[in-house]
Parts: structure tokens; C-alpha cells; sequence
């Protein structure tokens, strides 16, 4: 068995996302130094503030000044800090009741071992220099022996209100293809094609996946096709795609490989984008050091009977 | 309402679960499995009522992953199929539900994921709160870590009697083939404390897969099917602050409903993949000590998400067609902390 193919893959996205308006009071209020918790109508505060009762699911609105110093209610030391998480240093993973608030709210609290934390120790926020009303406007909590401060009861309206925040979200992997697309990846290298032929149905498959999805089974019996082919469909692009050094407009086709049951996709050139044609004969170009055909075109055999390749559509 | 029609839990089959299975795609992880289910039955996959998956695209970061897992299934010409973005377990209560209403007779069910190809402690992050939560990328060890130094503090736990949930839990996997994590296992060093390397359940890639039917079928398809004598899933608050992290009320209104309390169960396959988890579902389920309590090992000798829960069921369902069992309860969780859980009460006919 050839060697598994891996390559890196990051899947990277800032998400954006608006606020109503509990979620944007009590982040504005983070950026001003105000922690801000909601009532319910039982009388209780939840902090951090959320828009709905999670007991009773009415809508809540009355905003409350909370303390900036409260209790963990339950905390974990995490000795290994991971991308992403408040600090770098080691840190107590914390759930921290505000003072008068009856709920807890996670962060990271800052301590210089686990034998300085315990449940029921005090602490209070410590502030990120720059704020941006989001969470992490709390860079952490740290311990506090002294008195809890006096707050002013701010209602949480505040001038230029934060409406939405980004959530940048990284996640890294370490893709492989498994076998089926693998051998096809391998093939390419020497310049070939390689499908799989279904044992019961008998369809060609290219690429091929490493199953059929008609008859539910394995395929592993290798099969070259091509290297010419068959436009079946085709579509003309107008927008030129960011990072893509390809003129517009272009053909984007469906090509039915010699010997496939399945159409793959390819780029049509060395052809006026409007002389592109179901039918059209077509073969790969590759360019030197290309891993796969940098486009098809045309072969200048006669198009083929519609009823050639009618079923591959 | 009471079930209008009786439905089983008629095969089960598992792959073995791996820490890595680089050389195989997804739907190429799955396909045996699929047989091996329906091989169990005398069923093909166009015989099937109904199919339905629950996995993930995070997990190996390949969007859209169950459409092309579905090459596994035969699913052209079209079949009647649905996906949750969940633990197969909830796929099977969509099942469940779709074989009450009478549309099929038949369901097909499974569930995958890959968690090799990412860090799944950083994936996970990604099912949190977005605004309050997610920023700050609490793994899920840190998270389940706070839930068991909460026990630990409410004198539910302690550090010795979760070393004994590992191990025993690693020592019944001894005689499931299908474990990644067997046998006798050191506890380890903290990951975060007060969570050790043997609190917590391995990481793995592997797929599940069961097959329900509804009455008279199910006899034919199955010499003892695993009734399904009630199923019911319940969620809780998503702020952990909210919630108290030593109990779990969701698991025992699902309990509740699924009519678990009506009589007592002799065994029962619990998804706790954290040995303070275990402590949390046995108090909510009221599990006495005379419980066969995960013979399979549990999600402690093989936690491949998205068809962990399924596994469960499977489990309980299989030691019932074995004559093993005669009432199991199966529990599912998903989400932070024993967010969203799922129980099952399966029979046998009696003897
Ligand atoms: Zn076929």
C-alpha cells in the first residue's frame, strides 16, 4: 500500500455577529468597565445577562449593575494553555459568581499554582488595556482579599452602543484523503487517470470515492480512462475569482473521460469561451510541475452523438 | 402519547474504534460497518424504509461529509433520508419518531466521526456560546474539569473514586474487540485538574450502526428484538453558570418520560466520556449498585464522536438480542458538561 497522503488544512473564518440588545449592553458595558447582569422576573440576576429566562423563557430586559468582585463557584487548573485561551501562562479555568449576581460567569483567573485556588476564594476582573466590547474586554480575574466596591447601578445604556462583535475562529487539521482518492492523487502524478469500477453495477468512477452510490459497495478495481473526453454541460463564468489568474469570461465544463460513467469537471481553453459546445472532443493540458490538468481542449475530432454520453449528464 | 406501534432495535454493528484511520475516507470507515448491520438482518440498503446519520463536519473539517457518506448507503436512485448534526443517538430518535407515524417499517442508522484529522478539544470549542463562551476556547477537558471539581467539592467524588470509574470501565472493555482503550491503564498525569489522562476518553475515529423495526418486522428480522419501550431527550441551559454542574436534571425528565422509573433496569450503557460524568448520570438515573453499569467499556474505552450515544444503544440493544439483558436503559449526551441527554429503555420479550 502506497504511503497515505496528508497535507495541512486550516479552516479559518471571522465570523460576525450582531447583538441584541441585552448581548450589546453587557458587552458596551465590558468596554467601559461596567459589569452589567439581568433580572428575571423571579427576582434573581444571571450574569453574564442573556435575553431569555433559560427557567421560565420570557423575555428579559432589565438591566442591573453588578460588582466587579466575586466567588468561584468551581475552577480547574490548566497547566498547558491551548491557542485562544485568555492566557499564556498557566491558569485556573474559573466560574466566578459577581457579586450580586446569582449566577457564575467562565474566564480564566490568573494564580500562580493550583494550591492558590480554591472554591470559594475571592477574586475580581482584572481589565484588558484595550477594550472592544466583547469578553475578552476581561483579560482575566485575579485574586482579591479586600472589600467589595461600591457601584454606581448603572441601568446599561451607554452612548455608541457595541452592536455586533467578530468571533475569529481558527481550527487546524491534517488532511488525508483515504484510498480511494489517494491511488486517483498518485496517478495524476504520472500523468493518468484512474477510476474505480463498481463489482455489481459495473460504473467507472472518476474520481473515484470508494464507493457506489447506487448499489451502496465497495469499488477498489482500478481502471484508467481518458485522457480524452466529452464536454456534456458546460456554464460560462464571468466573475473572476479572487487569487484565480484566469481571464474571463471562461468555460467551466462537465467532461465525460473515455471509458467513465461519471463526469468531472475542468476548465475549457485554447477555444473561444462562445464556440464551447456539448459534444466537444477535448484533452488535458498539463503545465510542467502541474499535479492535476491545468485545463482541457479541444482534440478536433469530430463532437460526439448526443446519445453518447446522454446518460452522463 | 403511547407509542402506536412497537419498535426494536433489530441489529448493531460497530467499527473498530482507532485513534487514527488516515488511510480511509470517511464513507471507506463506514461502508463495513453498514454491511455488517444489514448482513446481521438479510436486508440490502434498498429494502430500508428510512435512513438517517447524525456527524459532524467540523470534526474533520470536510464540509457537507454526510452527503458524500452517503455513497455508503446507496442512495441513488433517491432514498428517503435525513441527517442530524448530532450524535447518531438523536438520528435514531428522528428514526424512531418517523417509524411511529407508519410512514416506513424499516430505518437505517448511523453515525460517524473522524475526530483524527483535528484537535478535538479545539473543535468542540465550537459548539459554545458564541459571544460569552467560544472567545475564550475552554477545551472540553477544561470544561468537564469544572464539573468534576464541583463534585469534588459538593463530597460527591474525589480523585480515587474516579480513578476506579477508569478503571473499571478499561477493565470491562477487556472483552469488547471494538475498544481503542483496554485493559489495565495508569491513571496518568493531570490534563486539567483535577481531570487525568485516565478520567478522560481517548480520542478516535469510528462508526456505528443499528437497524430499527416496527412490529411483526421486527420479529422476523431479529430472534429477540430490543424494544424500544420509551425514548426522550431534554436539554439544558447552555450557560454553565446557570446550571448545577453535580446534577443533572435533563437526564432524569428524560429518564422520566422514557418511563425508566417504572421498573428497574438490569443493565445500563451510560455516555459519559469523563469518569466524573459517570458519578453525575448514575445520581440522575438512580442506578443502584446491582446495575450492570457499561459492560461495554463505555465511552471511556472508545468515545468516536457523533456515534458514541449511537454506540450505547446499540450496546444495550445487543446484550438484550443476546439474552443477556431483559430491561437496559442507554443514555446519550452531547454538548458541554451533560448539556443535551438522551435515554432509551429497551426490553426483551420475556422468558
Ligand atoms: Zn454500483
Amino acid at each position: 500500500m502506497p504511503e497515505v497522503l496528508k497535507a495541512p488544512l486550516v479552516v479559518e473564518f471571522p465570523f460576525t455577529r450582531s447583538l441584541g440588545p441585552v448581548q450589546s449592553a453587557f458587552l458596551t458595558g465590558l468596554r467601559e468597565r461596567v459589569v452589567l447582569g439581568v433580572k428575571t422576573t423571579d427576582g434573581r440576576t444571571l450574569v453574564p445577562p442573556v435575553e431569555y429566562d433559560p427557567v421560565t423563557a420570557e423575555d428579559l430586559d432589565e438591566l442591573v449593575e453588578v460588582a466587579p468582585t466575586g466567588t468561584v463557584t468551581t475552577w480547574a487548573w490548566n497547566h498547558e494553555p491551548r491557542r485562544g485561551q485568555p492566557l499564556d501562562t498557566p491558569f485556573a479555568w474559573a466560574l466566578v459568581r459577581l457579586d450580586g449576581a446569582d449566577t457564575a460567569l467562565l474566564h480564566a483567573l490568573d494564580a500562580p499554582g493550583p494550591e492558590a485556588v480554591r472554591t470559594g476564594m475571592r477574586v475580581r476582573v482584572r481589565w484588558a488595556a484595550q477594550r472592544t466590547g466583547a469578553i475578552t474586554d476581561i483579560a482575566c480575574f485575579e485574586p482579591y482579599d479586600g472589600d467589595r466596591p461600591q457601584i454606581a447601578g448603572h441601568d446599561g445604556r451607554f452612548e455608541d452602543m457595541v452592536t455586533g462583535i467578530v468571533a475569529p475562529a481558527r481550527l487546524d487539521y491534517v488532511y488525508s484523503p483515504g484510498r480511494a482518492q489517494s491511488a486517483y492523487i498518485n496517478s495524476l502524478s504520472s500523468r493518468r487517470t484512474v477510476g474505480e469500477r463498481c463489482p455489481s453495477c459495473r460504473k467507472v468512477y472518476v474520481p473515484p470515492r470508494g464507493a457506489c452510490p447506487t448499489c451502496g459497495v465497495v469499488t477498489s478495481e482500478q481502471v484508467e480512462v481518458g485522457p480524452r473526453g466529452t464536454v456534456t454541460t458546460y456554464c460560462i463564468v464571468n466573475i473572476k475569482a479572487r487569487n484565480l489568474d484566469i481571464e474571463v469570461p471562461y468555460v467551466y465544463a462537465h467532461i465525460a473521460l473515455d471509458g467513465a460513467d461519471l463526469a468531472l469537471h475542468g476548465r475549457i481553453g485554447g477555444i473561444p469561451y462562445d464556440q464551447v459546445r456539448m459534444g466537444l472532443r477535448v484533452e488535458p493540458v498539463w503545465t510542467e510541475g502541474g499535479r492535476y490538468p491545468d485545463h482541457y481542449r479541444p482534440t478536433g475530432e469530430p463532437d460526439a452523438e448526443y446519445d453518447t454520453y446522454k446518460e452522463l449528464l | 402519547m403511547p407509542p402506536i406501534r412497537d419498535i426494536a432495535v433489530v441489529a448493531f454493528a460497530q467499527s473498530d474504534h482507532l485513534r487514527t484511520t488516515d488511510e480511509l475516507s470517511e464513507v471507506e470507515m463506514l461502508i463495513p460497518v453498514l454491511h455488517a448491520v444489514l448482513d446481521q438482518t438479510g436486508l440490502k440498503t434498498s429494502d430500508i424504509g428510512f435512513t438517517c446519520s447524525g456527524s459532524s463536519d467540523y470534526l474533520a473539517g470536510r464540509a457537507f461529509s454526510f452527503t458524500m457518506a452517503l455513497d455508503g448507503v446507496g442512495a441513488w436512485p433517491p432514498i428517503s433520508e435525513s441527517h442530524v448534526e448530532m450524535d447518531g443517538a438523536w438520528a435514531l430518535y428522528e428514526a424512531w419518531t418517523k417509524l411511529l407515524t407508519g410512514d416506513a417499517d424499516t430505518a437505517l442508522v448511523y453515525g460517524y466521526g473522524k475526530s483524527s484529522p483535528g484537535s478535538v478539544r479545539d473543535v468542540l470549542t465550537r459548539q459554545l456560546d458564541p459571544y460569552y463562551v467560544a472567545p475564550l476556547w475552554p477545551d472540553s477537558v477544561a470544561l468537564a474539569a469544572l464539573q468534576a471539581q464541583a463534585l469534588i467539592d459538593a463530597g460527591e467524588t474525589d480523585e480515587a473514586a474516579l480513578a476506579g470509574v477508569a478503571s473499571r470501565s478499561r477493565a470491562s472493555a477487556a472483552t469488547n474487540s471494538h475498544a481503542q482503550v483496554r485493559g489495565s491503564v495508569p491513571q496518568g498525569e493531570y490534563l486539567v485538574r483535577p481531570l487525568r489522562v485516565g478520567d478522560c476518553p481517548p480520542v478516535g475515529d469510528g462508526a456505528a450502526a443499528v437497524i430499527l423495526a416496527a412490529g411483526e418486522r421486527a420479529r422476523e428480522l431479529c430472534e429477540r428484538p430490543a424494544w424500544i419501550r420509551g425514548i426522550d431527550h431534554r436539554i439544558e441551559a447552555h450557560g454553565l453558570g446557570v446550571r448545577d454542574l453535580t446534577d443533572s436534571p435533563s437526564t432524569r425528565l428524560a429518564a422520566e418520560r422514557a418511563g425508566a422509573f417504572e421498573r428497574p433496569v438490569d443493565t445500563a450503557e451510560l455516555h459519559a466520556p469523563f469518569t466524573s460524568q459517570e458519578v453525575v448520570l448514575r445520581k440522575a438515573l438512580r442506578l443502584g449498585e446491582e446495575v450492570r453499569v457499561n459492560p461495554s467499556g463505555g465511552a471511556l474505552a472508545a468515545n468516536p464522536i457523533m456515534a458514541a450515544g449511537l454506540i450505547r444503544i446499540g450496546e444495550a440493544a445487543a446484550r438484550v438480542h443476546r439474552g443477556e439483558s431483559d430491561r437496559a436503559l442507554a443514555h446519550a449526551t452531547s454538548g458541554p458538561c451533560l448539556q443535551q441527554n438522551l435515554v432509551a429503555v429497551l426490553e426483551g420479550d420475556p422468558r
